[in-house]
């Protein structure tokens, strides 16, 4: 059994290791910061590097000095590498340049979310469930570090200095590396509480740190599930019903057996799976196959029946309180008031991450398999592997890799995705390694989908201009599937901070059998839109200034007005105006405890749509651990979020069939319709919070509020640019 | 039998012709910076150079390539493409960094073509890399620089 290498066959230097442990042949990289990444050969220490040792769960130090941060947090572009790496040298006193940073393996209890429970990935939680976490486990090793050469010394260890990687006692001129200290250190007593420093003495946190993983995303060396290569490996791909719920009647394999290269066709649960020698071979395979798909249990109704569908339900016995204040019912339609009404549609939203879902999956010569896979939830897809394929859970072993994006669509309780996978590989016979691949069609038909939504607002402007009455509406299904209220159908609806003394949010869950999922921000994605642009025309109704309106509805000294104030000025709204031709559109809203404000600027592009030429973005998320990380999650955020607005659906058609298949109709963003995006970061010594998804929220809204100011139109159904495909 | 250039090198190719070079280079030659994404020529994340120009391997049958000169971003060299990937790490470009090896092989080919590309430019030259992580406004920084420091 050999691993190809890429690096090797292309005549380049080597920057992946493959390797021999007990348990078999096992893929390391380690990721260094830019300093050293440059020079591969020095990249040698990881935790499958027997010398280095451990001090704690999350530390280990190599006889070279080098520190390996074992990340349990997986990285597929938010940062969590450099961000938990940045925590531990921070109290470790280590000099960058010896950080390197690895995959925590899959453990639950040890690398657990502490805001979860579970070692998973999501929510914006990395940097803040892990803050004191990885701090401590850098000071513990610092502190053990400093009894090793206190011991070694014969001096006291209040005396001992460390700094960017060197311990020294300034009155025995002694001084030492991390390494030659690091076996006699590995054996100290860890202390029961370290002691961690002030944000005064920060020396890493709140700089901007480049980030370990550029340097291999720059060269083609980083290496993705997709690049994971085994001799005698098959390609597996699985023919998908283009209903969700319809199961397979029957098939006809003769042609695609006749395709060279291909070496099985097996039905799974999840369809028909094809099994080659190359993965062209497995495509051409699958396009051969005929199988008869049995609609029975399918999913028939097309959006726009799913859609009216919702609305009819709306005021109905299904209704759930999620928020209820003052007298709502007394407030609208009052002699006097003026009552405005607006029913929003959001439509499915894949994730759409450019990596699609992939597994490899390989059974080693004691009976243990080893999966490597973007794992978002690793004990989740350990479990299912050793359920579907009738092992016990410890021997699997869940190898994270990087990931190409996931934006929520690879955290998934109890693993659909990965219970395809280990199918497929129970059904190849698990005598070869199998790589099992999702194509761009899997992953935009697959399901797992932001879910459809309605929203219906209705609100009521007094005679002075000021917001009396709100009633709102959330009709959808709930992705915690729940028959109460659902958290995610209505945050950032029901605890909307605007203070308007009559207010009420309903909530109704729904059934479909389309499978479903957090999608980046999750209810926010919604709520944020309906909130922020049913508001902006009430506050024009009652004729008053967007921002200023705004801020006084919220209460004093909220978050949300430091974020509102600091982009109203970056923008100069409340002295300036755009360009002739062009709107600004102002939204403000909290997700993930992080606070972002953004405005828009919007001009009508020759096709009619909106262009948006530029965002500005304040964002107040705590002690703001690595700006430059901050900053781009603030860019990368409003791109994915405009995109959606301005382009994205997935439709069922007549029949419940899946209409959309691939980037074709799936619109993504693209640069040329990406904004120019300024970012400031609120000074704060609140606790950190995340970053990855509150970007998203606002830019939605804000676009709206600034095409409804330049066009006069409301924005009552999203994408604001309708896919050409829709309906058909 | 197809015989071509790949990073410099002489290789064949004796499987089935129709195969895209986007397999030919990641199954066959165990190549794997340059990524699938889509394989209908939408997102970019395929993109290579055949002689010098960009192309997208995942609609290329390898059996239109006989006698072509094929680059990676594993074989990439030159001033263009040194400016390129020191600007692409100065600014920290890639998040999941999965589509920077075809964006990377469109910026490159842009300056070898344009050394100094102006805002329309590189819309025009980069519109066929998607990145759904949305890198885009620090793409266009990164083209900036590079161009900037050829100059010098």
């Amino acid at each position: 059994m050999g691993i190809h290498d890429p690096r090797t066959a292309g005549g380049l230097r080597p920057t992946r290791r493959a390797f021999l442990t007990g348990a078999g042949l096992v893929i390391g990289m380690t990721l260094a910061p830019r300093a050293f990444a440059q020079d591969h050969e020095t990249i040698q220490a990881d935790v499958q590097n027997e010398a280095a040792k451990a001090f704690n769960a999350f530390v280990r130090v190599a006889p070279d000095s080098t520190v390996t941060v074992l990340s349990k947090h997986i990285e597929f572009g938010q940062g969590p590498y450099t961000g938990l790496a940045t925590l531990v040298a921070e109290e470790l006193d280590a000099d960058w340049s010896q950080i390197r940073v690895e995959a925590a393996p899959a453990d639950d209890e040890t690398y657990k979310n502490l805001a979860f429970g579970l070692q998973g990935t999501g929510g914006s939680t990395a940097i803040a469930n892990a803050y004191e976490q990885m701090r401590t486990a850098g000071a513990t090793a610092r502190a053990m570090l400093v009894a090793a050469a206190a011991d070694e010394w014969g001096v006291p260890a209040e005396e001992i200095v460390v700094s960017k990687g060197t311990i020294s006692h300034k009155a025995s001129g002694k001084s030492s590396d991390f390494g030659s200290l690091a076996d006699k250190a590995a054996e100290m007593d860890a202390p029961s509480e370290p002691t961690l420093k002030n944000a005064d003495a920060f020396v890493l946190i709140g700089t901007d740190r480049p980030k370990v993983d550029t340097p291999s995303k720059t060269d083609g060396s980083a290496i993705f599930t997709f690049d994971i290569a085994f001799d005698d490996m098959l390609i597996a791909v699985v023919k998908h019903p283009d209903h969700f719920g319809a199961k397979v009647a029957s098939f006809d394999d003769t042609k695609a057996r006749e395709v060279p290269g291909v070496v099985d066709v097996k039905q799974v649960p999840q369809g028909v799976a094809v099994f080659a020698d190359t993965t062209f071979a497995a495509l051409k395979g699958r396009a051969a196959l005929e199988v008869q798909w049995d609609l029975t249990e399918a999913e028939s109704r097309s959006s726009e029946s799913i859609f009216q569908d919702y609305i009819a339900q709306i005021g109905g016995e299904n209704e759930l309180e999620a928020a209820n204040s003052g007298d709502v019912a007394a407030n609208l339609d009052q002699e006097g008031f003026t009552t405005l009404e607006s029913t929003m549609r959001f439509p499915f939203l894949a994730h759409a991450p450019m990596e699609p879902l992939d597994a490899v999956l390989i059974r080693r010569e004691d009976g243990s398999i080893d999966c490597y896979n973007g794992a978002q939830f690793p004990g989740q897809d350990k479990a299912a592997i050793a359920e579907v394929c009738e092992v016990d859970a410890e021997n699997v072993r869940v190898n994270t890799q990087l990931a190409g994006g996931s934006f929520g669509r690879r955290a998934q309780f109890g693993s659909p995705y990965m219970r395809e996978a280990a199918a497929v590989f129970k059904a190849s016979g698990m005598n070869r390694p199998v790589k099992h691949i999702w194509t761009r069609e899997d992953d935009i038909r697959g399901g797992f989908y932001r879910p459809i939504y309605v929203h219906k607002l209705r609100g009521s402007v007094d005679g002075d201009g000021n917001i009396v009455a709100w009633d709102q509406a959330i009709v959808g299904q709930s992705i915690m599937n729940k028959s109460e209220i659902d958290e995610t159908s209505v945050e950032g609806a029901s605890d909307s901070p605007y203070q308007i003394p009559n207010r009420r949010v309903m909530s109704i869950n729904t059934g479909l059998p389309v499978p479903i999922l957090w999608w980046r921000s999750v209810g926010h994605t919604h709520t944020a839109f309906a909130v922020e642009t049913f508001l902006d025309q009430l506050l024009e109704e009652g004729g008053k200034d967007p921002v200023e309106g705004r801020l006084a509805l919220l209460p004093k000294g909220s978050r949300e007005r430091g974020v509102l104030s600091r982009v109203a000025e970056m923008a100069g709204f409340a002295n300036g105006s755009p360009p002739e031709g062009r709107a600004w559109g102002v939204a403000v809203h909290k997700s993930f405890s992080t606070y972002v404000a953004e405005i828009a600027e919007v001009s009508i592009a020759e096709d009619g749509g909106p262009k948006v030429h530029k965002v500005w973005c304040a964002v107040d998320c705590g002690v703001a651990v690595n700006p430059n990380i901050i900053r781009a999650q603030m860019e990368g955020g409003i791109g994915y979020g405009l995109g959606a607005v301005l382009y994205d659906e997935i439709t069922l058609g007549e029949g419940g069939r899946i209409v959309q298949s691939n980037f074709n109709d799936y619109r993504s963003l693209r640069i040329s319709e990406m904004p120019e995006v300024e970012v400031e970061i609120i000074e704060s010594s609140q606790p950190p919070t995340g970053v990855g998804e509150p970007g998203v929220p606002p830019i939605g809204p804000a676009v709206a509020n600034a095409w409804r100011r330049l066009t006069g139109k409301r924005v009552e159904s999203l994408p604001i640019v309708p896919s050409q495909t829709a309906g058909a | 039998m197809v015989s071509f250039t790949l990073n410099g090198e002489q290789r064949q190719f004796d499987g089935d012709p129709e195969t895209p070079l986007l397999w030919v280079i990641r199954d066959a030659e165990k190549l794997t910076g340059t990524k699938y994404g889509c394989g209908i020529a939408q997102c970019g994340a395929c993109t290579v150079h055949v002689d010098g120009m960009t192309r997208r391997s995942c609609i290329t049958p390898i059996s239109s390539l006989e006698g072509s000169s094929v680059t990676t971003i594993e074989g990439l060299d030159g001033r263009e493409a040194e400016a390129v990937q020191a600007a692409w790490t100065e600014i920290d470009v890639p998040q999941c960094g999965y589509c920077q090896s075809g964006q990377i092989m469109s910026a490159v080919s842009l300056l070898q073509m344009n050394p100094k590309p102006n805002d329309a430019d590189i819309d025009g030259a980069m519109a066929g890399n998607i990145c759904r992580c949305a890198t885009y406004q620090r793409i266009r920084q990164a083209i900036h620089n590079a161009a900037d420091s050829m100059e010098g």
